[in-house]
């Protein structure tokens, strides 16, 4: 039974009266400043990850479909070619560069329009209640009863392939998970004073949904935003890996994957390298949610 | 079993320290006390004086941070602080049974009150499931649950506070322990239930010849319970003494401090003692000196330059108090 | 308990009948025209007319809904369009495989979740609680498909202990050793982000129920370190884990998908992969609906567990 905090009454009678400066405090702090360490390099990354994306093809000399027939399956720091070359001998570099404008894009924008869409259905779901309240929930239960990544899929795989198919395919995938949150967020902050004097001073709904309960339930759902983000662009790899996303000769990560997948024998780091574009930039989000969460709630630093 | 038999449970220098060597505190500070069979102590102080956690470190209940750094536990003539966690395991429930604080989270909530109370007889007897079962039904009877043999298969939270806290009491005695630990038995309960509770609790220690330690901050409990009394302050027994003269003759200033406050003030249940003016010390940086003196009215200069030990008045009457003494001494 | 699963098998109806309408309207989501994309552009107008009419597609939405949902419910899910086969014995012999990987890969991340999250919570705080962690973290965040091939990398092509892809059926020659062997990287991969989330839950619900006042109050009965574990602290601790374990079901089924594409593992995932490629709608619509029923199923079971564990769940 050893590190379990049973004798939380007694270490909590003891801490109450320790003074700040003391060992408990200061490992407490310690533990939190590390916590914020994680985020703050992962935005770090991210920041540095965006800058490359967005830059880096500009500078010249990079194509990302420039075949060098005579320089195929170059290995990893070739001459040239700092990541190698793919079977047709493209430069790896120039096409994670170029596809992490995809990837990014396809994780960020299903998530920010879910977002807004999920958090006006929430809202509405919230404080209206009733039978608007009911069809609502009901539609989502529907959503929320296919495997994610199923009914993305399928989605996507009915419709036209392209980058707008997946976007709009993780959007509707992802719309009940925020409404969910923002509806029980809303339901936390009706019942609260500012809301009843607003109401009794003969605010009009919408005005109070805008002014009073949006910006309480706005946190959350930035929380929720950050940390869906990352899985999202695994999800979003997911599908274009599929080929359900851009299609060639460009490629974001997930279809480079899939392209690497073929001479995964020969050249393996056609496909690691994508894969691992793709770890870094999820598991930086997934850090960057928690430190914003930690950030907005003092309750949790203690965890 | 050895030549000690029933000399109940001697407790020597017990001290239990939470955290560090260098950064922590000594919660329990060189505790002694001896519990005779039958008889009934009370401890009493302020909420953090380190009751309870005397109250775990007689069981080995003690967690990390929390550790006991020395003392003896004597029960039957064997140390129970020397004893493995195997034996310790077949002391606590068997030989010693502990009544907890809140009955509302003390007990399980996936599991039946029966089976609570018979895992307490499975494990220390060697008896059939179906046994057990049985006197799991019987001990509800006896604590004063009806219809016992139906609301054995029920969950806790069909009972109420102190039904619950009637089924920890059985789970407790349930294999006739030697010494019965009682912290807090009524804090959480309404004051309609609190005095059949102990009525309860009494009964069945008479019945079993049982001792009984009972810590509380409720002098009215103390009154009504205790052959002897002992006052903890920041870690320490200030002042032991029988009931009687505990409460008509109190010698400790801090004792004197709680029997003033008790006899003013409505009992209000659950809220934690505070009846002198300042607060209890920083554990982790004790004043020199008596632990009281900070907030003592009689403090006197000498009791900042020593530390305060428990010393005999008459009848077996022991305070910590120097001023006491030289008054006393004076008379 | 009976009532409730009752309650609940009722409660599931209204979201079937909204999951049926979803797969319906998915061929309303294709480009183009029906009847083109079942004749070929060949086709004369007059035989598209015709084909229309005779699959009702020159009705109104809802009276095709339900002619198409009467024939569905006679399990009549039309025919192929790639391969001109009824669309049923396509999808069913594809069922089984899909459930073996699913089963599979569950019980990978079932049995490696409670056991390292046990092992974890124990010794919360230690070296090896730390670094368990941190390996969650980075399966919990790397795609499944890529970690698949990784571990081929790893397993098939440089150590060449497992078989990369060419799984026989079930029932085919090889037998259930030849099925075991095909079925380890397919599993493991898919197992690996499932099975992050459940230590993770695991670890943290069993330190948050060692915490509780019970178990001091078990202790103190003199119960052993087991059967106090068991009872006391697992016990208490299962309600949140078999939820999150529930809710990676979806994950794992998602995922399965995937890594069948990653294996050629004969599957359903393999199945709407091919009919996605060749835009084979009636088989997307049949295997959607086949994977979305057996996730509703799967998810009344787990409410089923909780109700059972939980005592104050079914009475409520």
């Amino acid at each position: 039974m050893s590190g379990a905090n049973s004798s939380a009454g007694i270490v909590e009678a003891v801490s109450a009266a320790a003074a700040p400066g003391s060992g408990s405090a200061r490992f407490w702090r310690l533990k939190s400043f590390a916590r914020n360490r994680a985020a703050l390099i992962s935005a770090l990354v991210l920041v540095g990850v965006v800058g490359a994306v967005t830059f880096g093809p500009l500078i010249g000399g990079l194509n990302p479909d420039d075949a060098d027939n005579l320089a195929r399956y170059a290995p990893m720091g070739s001459p040239g070619h700092l990541l190698g070359t793919d079977q047709q001998g493209r430069d790896m570099l120039a096409r994670l560069l170029f596809g992490g404008r995809v990837s990014l894009l396809v994780g960020v924008a299903p998530t920010l329009t879910a977002g807004v869409i999920g958090l006006a259905l929430g809202l509405l779901s919230g404080y209206v209640r009733g039978v608007v309240d009911q069809i609502i929930m009901r539609c989502l239960d529907v959503v929320f009863a296919f495997p994610m990544v199923l009914l993305a899929i399928a989605i996507a795989g009915a419709m036209q392939p392209g980058v707008l198919t997946e976007i709009i395919a993780i959007t509707v995938i992802l719309v009940p998970y925020f409404a969910r949150l923002a509806r029980t967020a809303t339901e936390s902050v009706v019942p609260m004073p500012f809301v009843e004097a607003a109401r009794a001073a003969g605010g009009t709904p919408s005005a109070i949904m805008l002014r009073y309960i949006l910006p309480a339930v706005f946190g959350p759902v930035i929380v929720y935003a950050t940390t869906l983000i990352g899985l999202m662009i695994v999800v979003g790899s997911g599908l274009s890996f599929l080929g359900l996303g851009v299609q060639p000769p460009t490629a974001d990560w997930g279809a480079m994957v899939a392209e690497g997948r073929v001479v995964l024998r020969r050249a393996s780091h056609v496909t690691i390298i994508p894969g691992v574009a793709i770890l870094i930039v999820s598991l930086a989000f997934n850090f960057l949610g928690d430190g914003i969460r930690d950030a907005l709630d003092p309750r949790t630093i203690r965890r | 079993m050895s030549e000690g038999a029933d000399a109940g449970l001697i407790v020597e220098n017990l001290r239990t320290r939470f955290g560090s060597d260098r950064a922590g505190a000594t919660v329990v500070d060189g505790v002694s006390f001896a519990l005779q069979p039958g008889r009934t102590i009370a401890l009493v102080g302020e909420s953090g004086c380190g009751k309870s956690a005397t109250a775990l470190s007689l069981m080995r209940l003690i967690e990390p941070p929390g550790r006991i750094i020395s003392g003896r536990v004597l029960l039957d003539g064997r140390d129970l602080l020397a004893m493995s966690e195997r034996e310790m395991e077949g002391t606590r429930g068997a030989k010693i049974g502990m009544i907890f604080q809140d009955p509302l989270t003390s007990l399980n909530p996936a599991l039946t009150i029966g089976w609570q109370i018979s895992e307490t007889i499975l494990a220390h007897q060697p008896v059939s499931r179906a046994a057990a079962e049985q006197k799991a039904i019987e001990l509800l009877r006896h604590v004063g649950v009806n219809d016992a043999e139906r609301r054995a298969h029920d969950y806790p939270h069909h009972f109420s506070g102190g039904m619950r806290q009637r089924v920890l009491i059985a789970a407790a005695i349930s294999c006739r322990p030697k010494v019965i630990i009682a912290d807090e038995p009524t804090t959480a309960l309404d004051v309609t239930v609190q005095a059949k509770i102990l009525r309860l609790l009494r009964d069945l220690q008479q019945e079993m010849h049982a001792s009984m330690l009972l810590i509380t901050h409720d002098l009215g409990v103390v009154a009504a319970m205790a052959d002897e009394v002992m006052v903890m302050y920041a870690g320490r027994i200030v002042e032991r003494a029988d009931v009687d003269t505990l409460f008509h003759n109190p010698g400790h200033p801090y004792t004197k401090a709680l029997l003033a406050c008790a006899t003013g003030i409505e009992d209000d249940r659950g809220v934690p003692l505070e009846p002198i003016g300042g607060s209890a010390p920083d554990l982790r940086h004790p004043p020199p000196g008596c632990r009281f003196a900070p907030r003592c009215s009689a403090v006197q200069d000498l009791c900042r330059a020593q530390d305060q030990s428990l010393r005999a008045l008459a009848g077996g009457h022991e305070v910590a108090c120097v001023v006491v003494e030289q008054e006393r001494a004076d008379a | 308990m009976a009532n409730f699963i009752l309650r609940r098998i009722i409660g599931v109806v209204p979201v079937i009948c909204g999951v049926s309408i979803v797969i319906f309207l998915l061929v309303h989501l294709a480009p183009g025209d029906a009847a083109t994309a079942l004749l070929g552009p060949q086709a004369s107008e007059a035989a598209k007319q015709e084909l229309r009419h005779t699959l009702g597609l020159d009705q109104s939405l809802p009276v095709q809904y339900l002619a198409w949902l009467a024939r569905t419910l006679r399990g009549d899910f039309g025919v192929s369009i790639a391969t001109h086969l009824p669309v049923l014995t396509l999808v069913l012999p594809r069922f089984g495989n899909t459930l073996i990987l699913t089963f599979g890969s569950l019980l990978i991340a079932i049995v490696s979740g409670y056991v390292i999250g046990l092992l974890s919570a124990l010794r919360a705080n230690s070296l090896f609680d730390r670094l368990i962690m941190s390996v969650t973290l980075l399966a919990g965040s790397a795609p499944p498909f890529w970690l698949g091939l990784i571990l081929v990398l790893l397993f098939a092509i440089q150590l060449r202990w497992l078989p990369v892809s060419g799984m026989d059926d079930v029932t085919g020659n090889g037998g259930v050793m030849d099925v075991l062997r095909h079925l380890a990287l397919p599993a493991v991969t898919t197992a690996m982000g499932p099975a992050a989330v459940i230590t993770r839950i695991v670890r943290t619900s069993l330190i948050e129920a060692l915490g509780r006042p019970h178990v001091r109050v078990a202790r103190a009965k003199g119960l052993k370190r087991s059967e106090l574990l068991r009872r006391h602290v697992i016990l208490n601790a299962l309600p949140p884990v078999i939820t999150i374990t529930g809710l990676q079901l979806g994950y794992l089924l998602g995922g399965a998908l995937l890594t069948e594409v990653v294996f050629a593992w004969p599957g359903l995932g393999s199945l709407l992969y091919d009919s996605i490629t060749a835009r084979d709608l009636p088989v997307i619509q049949a295997t959607t609906l086949a994977i979305a029923l057996a996730f509703v199923l799967a998810n009344i079971v787990v409410d089923l567990i909780n109700a059972k564990l939980d005592p104050r769940l079914r009475e409520a």
